[in-house]
């Protein structure tokens, strides 16, 4: 029954989009995070999806989604001058986190429609697939 | 005679396989509607169905090996079992993406709910099909 291999597929995207969701609520969590005692501030992070197939004899028809790998963007943080503040370096700046708030929003806002997406595919398969086993009747 | 009666079931038991392949098909494309470089595919239907049912044109050729032997194709090999994978076309970006994706979300839907409706009519096809047959066996 191929229909059953859709809650793999819609699965795994799903459980995709909630990480890169995770990886996104953790990037706006540090937001406003300044250097540690080791001087480096928090790298925003970015999750890499990668399609994986689910199905029996690698049937290109049940691509699921995968995390491949979550890589650290490695840009210089945002440098602010206060003096006054207890984590100032010698010249009187303090570095935040590179986390770019407007591009985590828009990310945010769409791993939420995919994941959306696929609950509603999901759905439909279930609802479909319980009319089937009603079939004859 | 008995095979007049369960020829319709038959065509629309093949219909319904196909249907839950397409539903499956369009499922991953939108799954991968983020994957970087993820190529959407789309099914040819009416092709897959009429190699699936047997109606298309000279699919199946004999093979041979004499001159006098009957029946031959132009190239004398066998055409039929064709894996499913060979009437999946790559699907034609309409606008395209910096990361490669050619997944249309609002296609991939429209094509969703298409292969949904006809899911459904076929079962019911199906099913009337069943209360047809037993409505003629029991003859009431």
């Amino acid at each position: 029954m191929s229909m059953m291999n859709i809650f793999s597929v819609s699965g795994s995207a799903a459980s995709a989009q909630s990480q890169r969701l995770n990886v996104v609520a953790s990037n706006l969590a540090n937001a406003d995070t300044v250097a540690g005692p080791d001087g480096t501030a928090y790298k925003a992070r970015q999750v890499t999806f990668q399609t994986e197939l689910v199905g029996a004899r690698n049937d290109p028809t049940a691509a699921g989604v995968k995390v491949s790998a979550i890589t650290e963007d490695q840009s210089a943080g945002r440098r602010v001058h206060d003096p006054k503040h207890p984590s100032a370096d010698a010249d009187g700046y303090v570095t935040y986190s590179n986390v770019n708030a407007v591009e985590e929003m828009v990310n945010m806002i769409s791993a939420s429609r995919s994941y959306q997406n696929n609950v509603e595919v999901m759905t439909t398969a279930k609802s479909l697939l319980m009319k089937t086993l009603q079939m004859g009747q | 005679m008995l095979n007049r009666l369960t020829d319709t079931l038959d065509f629309q038991a093949q219909a319904l396989t196909l249907r839950s392949e397409r539903q499956r098909l369009i499922a991953s494309n939108i799954a991968n509607a983020d994957t970087p470089g993820y190529v959407a595919r789309e099914m040819n239907f009416a092709q897959a169905l009429r190699e699936a049912t047997g109606t298309a044109a000279s699919t199946a050729v004999l093979k041979t090996s004499q001159p006098g032997h009957i029946g031959g194709g132009a190239d004398g090999t066998v055409a039929s079992n064709r894996s499913p994978e060979a009437n999946l076309a790559y699907a034609a970006p309409s606008q395209t993406n910096l990361d490669r994706n050619t997944v249309d979300m609002d296609r991939e839907r429209a094509s969703f709910a298409d292969n949904t409706v006809k899911y459904e009519a076929t079962l019911r096809f199906i099913n009337q099909n069943v209360r047809t047959t037993l409505s003629a066996i029991t003859g009431q």
